[in-house]
């Protein structure tokens, strides 16, 4: 099927690779239609973009890039909402909240966005017991200023 | 919204499944005990507040995306 995208124009994409979000995500609860399009070609990011609205999508990332010890528990009422079986199905990215200059953009490390490979169910988790950020600066320390 | 006065102890039944408990009382704080369903979720309203006002924000467009990833990409490495 043909959708409108906010950074791709018009794209075809498969309804097998749409993500289904049965609660829609914070902010968005109608938006339940969601495909992951890969941006970079180290697979770093991503955009979610709606399915239904090009103005809904989100930059992603793979949060473990920037942060290696990444680490939540995914509590039983999730692993049973999103029908995971095994570990190896679960896919995490975080969104990213854009800032002027980009390179000041965060990553919401405190609310993951978790899919289940096996039938693209997902769900934006909220963590209540860890100390991770809404806002977690993308550079830990202040980035090298740019050669000259 | 119904408004109940409990004591420190008492229990308020929602529905079928759930309940709350008023566990203790300190100064401004209230300590509440809730026994829900797993599949219910229970969260600090101003947690929730603050994810969907993050979610908001990171709508905002981006000009120039790919660019300015790359240049992260390569700052990162």
């Amino acid at each position: 099927m043909k959708i409108r995208t906010k950074y791709h124009g018009e794209m075809t994409i498969n309804e097998e690779d749409i993500l289904h979000f049965e609660k829609g995500i914070p902010g968005f609860p109608n938006e339940m239609k969601f495909v992951l399009i890969p941006l970079t070609d180290d697979g770093l990011f991503q955009v979610l973009q709606s399915t239904v609205n090009e103005d809904i999508a989100f930059i992603t990332t793979d949060p473990f890039f920037f942060k290696r010890d990444y680490d939540f528990v995914v509590d039983d009422a999730i692993v049973e909402s999103l029908g995971i079986q095994q570990e190896k199905d679960v896919k995490v990215v975080v969104i990213i909240t854009p800032q002027e200059p980009f390179n000041q953009s965060t990553a919401n490390l405190q609310a993951p966005v978790v899919m289940n490979k096996n039938n693209n169910k997902a769900r934006q988790v909220i963590l209540n017991n860890t100390n991770y950020l809404t806002k977690h600066p993308l550079f830990a320390e202040e980035p090298v200023a740019a050669k000259g | 919204m119904l408004v109940l006065s409990r004591k420190k102890g008492q229990t308020i039944r929602i529905g079928d499944d759930i309940e709350i408990t008023i566990v203790a009382t300190a100064n401004d704080q209230v300590k509440i005990g809730i026994q829900a369903p797993k599949n219910v979720e229970i969260l600090r309203q101003e947690l929730f507040e603050e994810i969907q006002a993050e979610n908001k924000a990171a709508t905002a467009s981006v000009d120039n995306l790919l660019s300015n990833l790359k240049n992260l990409s390569n700052l990162k490495k």
